[in-house]
């Protein structure tokens, strides 16, 4: 008998079996448990741009709200501030297209192009930072849900000591319950998502916070609130001049 | 990587260490205050007890739920991943499992493995046989970094290297990582840290990690951690093993939702850690990173026997947060070490006998005073005192008893005399008349009674009868007996 068969063969010979309804009740139970506490009202996008980004700078983020025309600007000339002279981006996505027009010569825009074995090394050594766009956020939690993709694939977020998120206000969430469900994530998963709430981290010397384990020291995070300059930008704070 | 050799200990010893460990001041203020911690973190996590009770409602049914169907979920499991391009292995012991990781070293000509945080794989002593076979393993979990460097074995679940101070650390570094200088400074020493395992991601020809929760529906392997380590292992090598008890798959993604909200809360005080990471997947065509094998070893070791008894099946409802060990006032007193074995605490003393056998841990589910704070913060309600007497009757149940599910070790604790005694105590107390006469005999024979009466008197005066018994007493007052 193979490992497999002798150990479905132990279980099996205890396995009480179950009611077949027994999962939708269960579904029901959490379903009911997150909405009570979300509250009957559908959430308003400037509460959780707020929520989102308290959540966030508490985990040690830069969090700022920006207008769709204003944040490529404020970001370029926030990166040349920072030092940042090689930045991973996709070009073929929208965002980082607008952002990589207004990039300063100091600045220069590096495209994940090859297979991550064919610069291992530059790209461990050589880059200071990786910029994505998220699929959606987590408000309560202060999260960006990214889906890692042939252009912008897992080790942008992970690899630079700097990682930049994008994410549109209007994809927010107020918690994880709400994400999976309205995403559909039972309809089939991509083979990675990962959900970022803040810098790397660990406490693992006696219990003493430090920043920057292995992944990320740092993690900006732009929340885009609309076309132009609305009273959303005032409810989210922006970038300090 | 360490020129120490591991210290491999034995529960065995349990008693000897924890009296050790019991007159270390300093190892004793350790604990304490890292206890006092994670308690403090964990309650402001839950501010409101009603949703706490909720939440932890929630978090059992979901465990019972995918316990009650765990054949059929493991069969889903294993299908959605085969079809993702996934290799899913069984074993059913730690030898088992082993064996199938160097298999895989070997047919990818592998020399140097990094790991993410992994108990099953501390539980099979991985490392250790890898070594022995030529492949090095690295440790790449900051706390289980400086636990392998020290030639040593963790000593909590979630923070390995709890036992130790900074200038432990600072120590370890100076001598075992070349052009450290010594520092107290936490910020400095996690950047040495980095630095040092940088290098180790990028060249490494595996990456191992373990699996917080499984999802049967999707085939996902949800993986929670803080520092990166995690994801950098399962994310730059060719290849990423993940090792998984088989009791940790759930039916459906989404009731994953309520059992991760318990674990960063319950274990380190956070409403979520800095990294969720779901793979459902190795690399697919047109990706340019991610592991192209991508091998799943689903471990036994033990788990179907507290599988097969109805009672102690909630054994496996365990989520690894280590809230038991943070509210445990033995724990806390003797730490993690003192157990001798990889799952410390509560949730070990009733984990373990199925791993090693009842035998070779006779002595751990007595090492608790029942006060029963582990059964109180256990994010899934996990009767750990209960199971805790349960393990106690089976050890002290006649070797050679026939029941329904025995367990390995059955009887480890049996002595013929203290048998005897109880059987002659439960029998007096059962029949009027032989009570009486046990009275009788016992208030006018106790000048008789030994003074040294098997364990109780090593900590205590002798039991002694009463000159008279509370019946003779009552009746000379005149009331019925």
């Amino acid at each position: 008998m193979s490992a497999r068969d002798a150990i479905l063969a132990r279980l099996r010979a205890a396995a009480p079996g179950v009611a077949a309804n027994a999962a939708p009740a269960l579904g029901a139970r959490i379903d009911t448990h997150y909405a009570a506490r979300r509250g009957p009202a559908a959430p308003d996008p400037l509460v959780l741009a707020q929520t989102m980004q308290a959540a966030l700078a508490a985990s040690h983020a830069d969090v700022w709200c920006a207008s769709a025309d204003a944040w490529p600007a404020q970001l370029a000339a926030r990166l040349a501030d920072a030092g940042v002279r090689r930045l991973l981006l996709d070009p073929a996505r929208a965002e980082s297209a607008a952002l990589a027009r207004v990039l300063p010569d100091a600045v220069a825009p590096v495209p994940f192009d090859r297979p991550i074995d064919a610069w291992k090394a530059e790209l461990f050594d050589t880059i200071d930072a990786g910029f994505t766009v998220a699929r959606s956020g987590i408000a309560t939690t202060g999260t960006v849900v990214l889906a890692p993709d042939a252009g912008t694939p897992r080790t942008v977020s992970l690899v630079p000591p700097l990682h930049i998120a994008l994410v549109h206000a209007n994809t927010l969430h107020a918690d994880l319950h709400a994400a999976v469900h309205a995403e559909r994530w039972h309809a089939g998963m991509p083979t990675n998502v990962v959900l970022v709430s803040g810098p790397s981290k660990t406490s693992d010397i006696q219990q003493t916070l430090a920043y920057g384990a292995h992944g990320p020291r740092r993690l900006w995070v732009v929340i885009v609130t609309g076309p132009a300059a609305e009273p959303a930008a005032t409810a989210c704070q922006e970038l300090p001049r | 990587m360490s020129d120490q050799p591991l210290q491999f200990v034995t529960p065995g010893d349990f008693k000897a260490r924890a009296r050790a460990a019991l007159d270390d001041p300093a190892l004793r203020q350790s604990f304490r205050g890292a206890m006092d911690f994670l308690q403090g973190k964990r309650t402001s996590q839950f501010p409101d007890d009603t949703e706490l009770q909720q939440l932890r409602d929630l978090g059992e049914a979901v465990r019972r739920h995918a316990l009650a169907q765990l054949p059929a979920l493991l069969e889903q499991l294993e299908a959605k991943l085969s079809a993702a391009g996934v290799q899913v292995h069984w074993a059913e012991t730690a030898a088992d499992a082993n064996a199938i990781v160097l298999g895989i070293a070997q047919a990818n000509h592998a020399r140097r493995v990094i790991k993410g945080k992994s108990m099953a794989s501390e539980e099979i002593e991985l490392n250790h046989y890898l070594a022995d076979h030529g492949v090095d393993c690295i440790e790449s979990d900051m706390g289980e970094f400086i636990v392998q460097l020290a030639g040593e074995k963790p000593s909590h679940i979630v923070m390995p290297a709890i036992h130790k101070t900074r200038g432990d650390i600072a120590e370890l570094f100076e001598r075992h990582i070349p052009g450290t200088r010594y520092t107290e400074d936490v910020d400095e020493l996690i950047q040495t840290g980095r630095r040092a395992l940088r290098r180790a991601f990028a060249e490494a020809d595996i990456g191992l990690s373990g699996v917080n929760f499984a999802a049967a529906d999707t085939g996902t392997l949800w993986l929670v951690e803080n520092e990166g380590n995690g994801r950098l292992s399962t994310t730059v090598p060719d290849t990423h093993v993940a090792i998984m008890g088989i009791e940790k798959v759930v039916e459906k993604l989404e009731h994953i939702v309520p059992l991760s909200s318990l674990l960063t809360r319950s274990a380190t005080g956070q409403a979520i850690t800095t990294y969720f990471n779901l793979i459902s997947g190795p690399r697919r065509d047109g990706e340019r990173d991610g592991p192209r094998e991508l091998h799943l070893v689903l471990l036994d070791n033990g788990r179907t026997q507290a599988y097969a008894d109805e009672q102690l099946r909630a054994t496996l409802q365990c989520i690894r947060c280590g809230a038991c060990m943070n509210h445990c006032p033995v724990y806390t007193r003797i730490g993690g070490h003192a157990y001798g074995t990889t799952y410390p605490g509560p949730i070990g003393k009733i984990i373990s006998p199925h791993l090693l056998g009842l035998d070779a841990t006779a002595d751990l589910p007595t090492a608790s005073t029942l006060c029963g704070a582990c059964g109180e913060v256990c994010p899934v309600r996990i009767p750990i005192p209960q199971l805790l007497v349960r393990l106690r009757t089976e050890a002290n149940r006649k070797p050679d008893e026939p029941v329904a599910h025995p367990l390995r070790g059955q009887g480890a604790n049996y002595n013929r005399a203290e048998d005897l005694v109880w059987r002659f105590w439960s029998g007096a107390f059962a029949h009027p008349r032989a009570y009486r006469a046990f009275r009788w005999t016992a208030t006018r024979l106790r000048a008789l009674t030994p003074a040294k009466q098997m364990g109780w008197t090593q900590h205590r005066t002798p039991l002694e009868p009463a000159p008279r018994s509370l019946s003779d007493l009552l009746r000379a007052r005149g009331q019925p007996e």
